[in-house]
């Protein structure tokens, strides 16, 4: 007796819609028999994670603001990853545009510069960021270089950039050594939403950015061009579908979404440049691109949950001491957990048992 | 010339990690499999190998820890990637995503602790030769194993029938199957020697390199290994050259550093990832003329029956 995987003869609907919910099923399954060898009571611990945050209004700004970075690499990412084309460096493209826009907002630190500085801030960011998501593009359609390996590579060197401005020729004077540059003017700032809470306009651009994604896919034909690129590359090349310009088109957009996303979250939340303003956002945003099966409202929801999870880590500590590392444990189960059930789409499991007489019969 | 001897000393030892995880990388990808978790896999690996050497005050325990842990972890992406047949890029970036976390998790009891190193090989005499002495008799064992294992695989993959079959699975995994080959097991196998050699490699850095743990302490080295096999062209002895002079580019930028050039520490820090991209640029664009890679490489596999 044997189990083996089947093909299935079309793609089964059913499972597609079910099997995010499986696989964050199986991971809280999981974590809490990690919370118990870890030694802390699993209920408490999926409280605090998955409850506590959504109870109080504070949390469920922070949830919002979180999921702002997560969200709009995600959309980017999940064009490339439709078209095939594997950007993973979009944590160093956030990063780059997180400098590109601080430039601005460090050289006009002081001075009466008007209202153009936000807007020119996040424009530069962007095209930075497209930029730096160009660089493993070219490679990849002029000379063939893995992009996977390239945009990997180039997240250390926007890392070692960042940390070089901010420790050298940006630091604040007045910072008391810190690595870091002075507090952004409000000019330089992205503005809140609501007076004293934590919700800003980044949110919104988020959310436009979901929107521009559903539109681009489901209704032009350039949306068309990526999906059928990357599902049947054959079929794309009989329809005289350019993928290499894909490629490009692809990691730029992304690339320009991972900058703005760099810079909105420096010049909002953070509101200096500083080593490590990232916890992980890029990487965090692939398992959100497969999570929300690399459509854009189910990128929504799938980075809203794993906002959730970051803070519900940073509670879980708070109150119970849990290291914040399980909260990246969970988050690489989960991813886990998704591609596993995402096979179930196309195959299925199947039980054979040897048939020895038909096996002597052809002997 | 003592600087000269300190600098290939230093040079063998950054480029130790690098070879041992990339040899594992090359089998696994020969039989057709992209495991791009070997980051994730070398962090396990070396956090499970100084927790080892903590706990029982043994280099080789501690380096037996990290080959589990590796092998352990190779066998998760074994299980998704080759039985569940999901797509290998997708699976390796979450076996990475779960080793940074895992590591972190292990290894957060034994940050601040120190453990003795892996002493290096003394044989009076030749050890105390100058110049070459403790370059070829002073190293310590991961060194020397390193280079017996690249020379075992190369004998495996090109002398060796079982070497054959398992090259033939990455070149054409239909014809293998038709033939009557176990794929799936076989890649199977190369998939687990893979994690082995990435978890031995990740544990080389906490026992031999530095004596400590520290999280994210293999910083970018598996990815590096898994650009060694692409600039190998899938060539055992194209790798030795290739992880020798990564490693070399390493001390290089850290010599320098320490000589005051006036160029700022971090953009020498970048050059093993610049010229990582550089030399992926350069070798990809001489191969105009077809392509060395296994031509199964990272596609799924599912035997009809």
């Amino acid at each position: 007796m044997q189990l083996v995987l089947e093909k299935r003869a079309e793609r089964s609907n059913t499972i597609a819609l079910v099997s995010p919910l499986i696989a964050i099923g199986l991971t809280i399954v999981t974590m809490t028999i990690l919370f118990a060898i870890l030694g802390k009571n699993p209920l408490l611990a999926l409280h605090a994670y998955f409850i506590a945050p959504l109870t109080d209004g504070y949390s469920l700004q922070e949830i919002a603001v979180k999921a702002t970075p997560l969200v709009m690499i995600a959309i980017g990412l999940s064009l490339c990853y439709l078209a095939n084309a594997w950007n993973i460096g979009a944590e160093g493209q956030f990063l780059i545009g997180a400098v590109a826009g601080s430039w601005i907002a460090v050289k006009t630190q002081g001075t009466d510069a008007g209202v153009w500085v936000l807007p020119a801030m996040l424009v530069l960011a962007a095209a930075a960021g497209a930029l730096y998501a160009l660089i493993p593009a070219i490679c990849k359609v002029k000379f063939g270089a893995s992009e996977i390996l390239t945009s990997l590579m180039l997240v250390y060197v926007a890392d070692l950039f960042l940390d070089y401005l901010v420790r050298g020729p940006w630091r604040d004077p007045q910072g008391f050594n810190f690595p870091t540059t002075a507090e952004f003017d409000p000019v330089a700032t992205v503005p809140l939403l609501i007076e004293g809470g934590r919700l800003h306009l980044g949110s919104i651009i988020a959310l436009l950015v979901v929107a521009a994604a559903a539109i681009l896919l489901g209704r032009t034909i350039k949306g068309f061009e990526i999906r059928v690129v990357g599902a049947a590359p054959r079929a794309a090349r009989f329809g005289g579908f350019n993928a290499n310009q894909l490629i490009i088109l692809t990691f730029a957009v992304s690339g320009a979404l991972a900058g703005l996303a760099g810079i909105i979250e420096v010049a909002g939340p953070v509101g200096h440049l500083q080593p490590g303003i990232s916890p992980g956002y890029g990487f965090t945003a692939i398992i959100v691109a497969f999570l929300g099966r690399l459509n854009p409202l189910g990128i929504l929801i799938a980075g809203l949950f794993l906002a959730l999870t970051f803070i519900g880590g940073e509670q879980a500590q708070i109150a119970m001491k849990i290291p914040l590392d399980v909260t990246k444990v969970f988050q690489g189960i989960l991813l886990f957990y998704v591609l596993a059930c995402d096979s179930l789409i196309l195959y299925r499991f199947k039980l054979v048992f040897p048939n020895r007489q038909v096996a002597s019969g052809t002997r | 010339m003592e600087l000269v001897e300190a600098i290939v000393l230093a040079v063998l030892a950054a480029s130790t990690p690098l070879l041992i995880a990339a040899t594992g990388e090359l089998v696994t990808e020969r039989s057709g499999v992209l495991n791009l978790g070997v980051e994730g896999m070398m962090i396990v690996g070396a956090a499970c190998g100084f927790g080892g050497a903590w706990l029982t005050g043994s280099i080789f325990i501690g380096a037996l820890f990290g080959i589990v842990a590796g092998t352990l972890m190779s066998l998760v992406f074994a299980l998704m990637a080759l039985g569940l047949a999901v797509n290998q890029v997708a699976t390796g970036l979450a076996l990475t995503i779960l080793g940074v976390g895992l590591s972190g998790l292990i290894g957060a009891g034994f940050v601040g602790e120190r453990i003795t190193p892996a002493i290096h090989l003394y044989i009076p005499g030749l050890t105390d030769m100058p110049l070459i002495g403790r370059v070829l008799f002073g190293e310590d064992a991961f060194v020397y194993f390193s280079i017996a294992l690249i020379m075992a695989v190369w004998w495996f993959l090109y002398r060796t029938r079982a070497g054959l079959i398992l090259r033939a699975c990455g070149d054409n995994h239909v014809s293998a199957h038709a033939l009557g080959y176990p794929v799936l097991r076989i890649r199977t196998f190369a998939v687990m020697f893979g994690g082995a050699c990435a978890g031995l490699a990740g544990a080389y850095l906490p026992l031999a390199y530095t004596p400590f743990f520290i999280p994210g302490m293999t910083a970018g080295r598996g990815w590096i290994a898994l650009a060694l096999v692409v600039f190998s062209s899938w060539r055992p002895g194209r790798l030795v050259v290739g992880a020798y002079l990564f490693g070399a580019v390493t001390i290089l930028q850290l010599h320098a550093q320490g000589w005051g050039v006036g160029i700022p520490s971090q953009f020498m820090s970048a050059l093993p990832y610049l010229a990582t991209v550089i030399v992926l640029v350069l070798l990809s664009r001489a191969r105009t003329g077809g392509s060395t890679a296994p031509a199964a490489l990272g596609t799924v596999f599912v035997p009809d029956r």
